[in-house]
């Protein structure tokens, strides 16, 4: 019960920091943060389905897309120029 | 007598005998046919011109009238839907009940969510391959690079890249890539084979085999994938499982709620080799996950598989 109190409120934090973060690096590891935290809450609702393919799409898939993303319009630090 | 004339040179040339009338005459007809030639041309393009104009016109026109006409039947559709939220709308009462009471005995599934989308709505999941598959196609159609997309500061921003790659070596990820990488697809696989049984399926299965791929990727570079997933093994792959699963579950867009009598027996609920059709189609569900998922990021790094 407090469990779920916790990930929600860090959930909704999360969701929130990914919006007001003004580095694109930071927000989208934020949001794989929520899709992580996403993942637990859907495995604590008895969805289990959900909770694999949000833990692989959601954390996994989409973050790496993000980051390819970011490496193409040079907007990641440290890569190049 | 000036020198250079402008139009008059051949003239005074003539007068003064270094040409022959005859070769003025012929200059000057050749001349005239040919800006005659020149303004023929000019009309036909001219003419090509607002044929093409008309050509966009009308498929203008075309398109307008398909997307209005496909609007006006989801419109009439959308308000003939039961109201959100009745309490006695069908969805909560009859579908659930019959889906939860004769769901193991009907599809043969004890992953009821698999019998539901693979069975009962199988449909629904074939458009959503459907729209994956159309993803990628679009991906490859916009960042394939071919002879007619090239661009030398990507190419070179491609070379560097490599050179990176192979002077630092990257060792920590090639290390834990070879530790993980094996777990990974064998997670994924056990995922698909035991949709019917366990929580997943051919989706989520996908969804982590594809990202296997792509930490290999990553971490040996796309020659050594290259070894045993090329382009041409993409299109095919994909291609195949969706055809099977249309010959397959395809028929419901003609039939509706009736269902077609399944050949593969169902087998006994809970062994791995039971719920007929399930099976099989979870497999080409996954392979076409996997597909897309690698072959997006795929052409978003590199361009090409």
């Amino acid at each position: 019960m407090i469990l779920d109190y916790v990930l929600l409120i860090f959930l909704i934090l999360c969701a929130i920091g990914t919006t007001i973060t003004k580095n694109l690096l930071d927000a989208v590891i934020i949001f794989m943060a929520y899709s992580s935290v996403m993942a637990v809450i859907w495995a604590l609702l008895q969805s289990p389905d959900l909770a694999i393919t949000e833990a692989a799409v959601g954390a996994g898939v989409t973050g790496i897309l993000f980051f390819i993303t970011l490496k193409k319009i040079h907007s990641v630090k440290g890569t190049r120029d | 007598m000036k020198e250079n004339g402008g139009k008059w040179e051949k003239f005074f040339k003539w007068i003064n005998g270094e040409t022959t009338i005859d070769s003025v005459i012929l200059e000057n007809s050749r001349k005239k046919r040919f800006a005659k030639r020149k303004l023929r041309h000019q009309k036909a393009k001219f003419i090509a011109l607002r044929l093409k104009h008309s050509k966009r016109r009308i498929q203008e026109i075309i398109c307008i009238i398909v997307a209005v006409v496909f609007i006006g039947i989801l419109l009439k559709t959308a308000s003939e839907l039961p109201t959100c939220g009745k309490p006695d709308n069908p969805v909560n009462n009859e579908v659930s009940e019959r889906y939860l009471e004769k769901g193991v005995e009907e599809t043969g599934s004890i992953n009821l969510v698999s019998g539901m989308i693979l069975d009962y709505r199988a449909f629904d999941t074939f458009g959503e391959s459907c729209v994956l598959f159309t993803a990628v196609i679009c991906v490859a159609m916009l960042l394939k690079r071919d002879k007619n997309n090239i661009d030398p500061i990507e190419d070179q921003e491609l070379k560097e890249d490599e050179e990176i790659k192979n002077a630092d070596g990257s060792l920590i990820l090639k290390f834990v890539a070879r530790l993980v990488i094996p777990f990974i697809f064998l997670y994924g696989i056990y995922v698909i084979l035991n949709g019917h049984l366990s929580p997943g399926g051919g989706f989520s299965g996908g969804a982590i085999i594809g990202a296997g791929l792509m930490l290999y990727s990553t971490a040996y570079g796309q020659e050594n994938t290259r070894r045993f997933f090329t382009y041409e093994t993409f299109k095919k792959v994909s291609a195949t499982c969706l055809l099977i699963y249309c010959f397959s579950k395809g028929y419901s867009f003609f039939t509706g709620g009736n269902h077609l009598k399944n050949i593969i027996p169902k087998g006994i609920p809970g062994n791995i080799l039971s719920s007929g059709l399930i099976l099989p189609l979870n497999i080409c569900v996954g392979i076409i996950v996997a597909c897309t998922m690698y072959g997006i990021y795929s052409f978003f790094t590199k361009g090409d598989i």
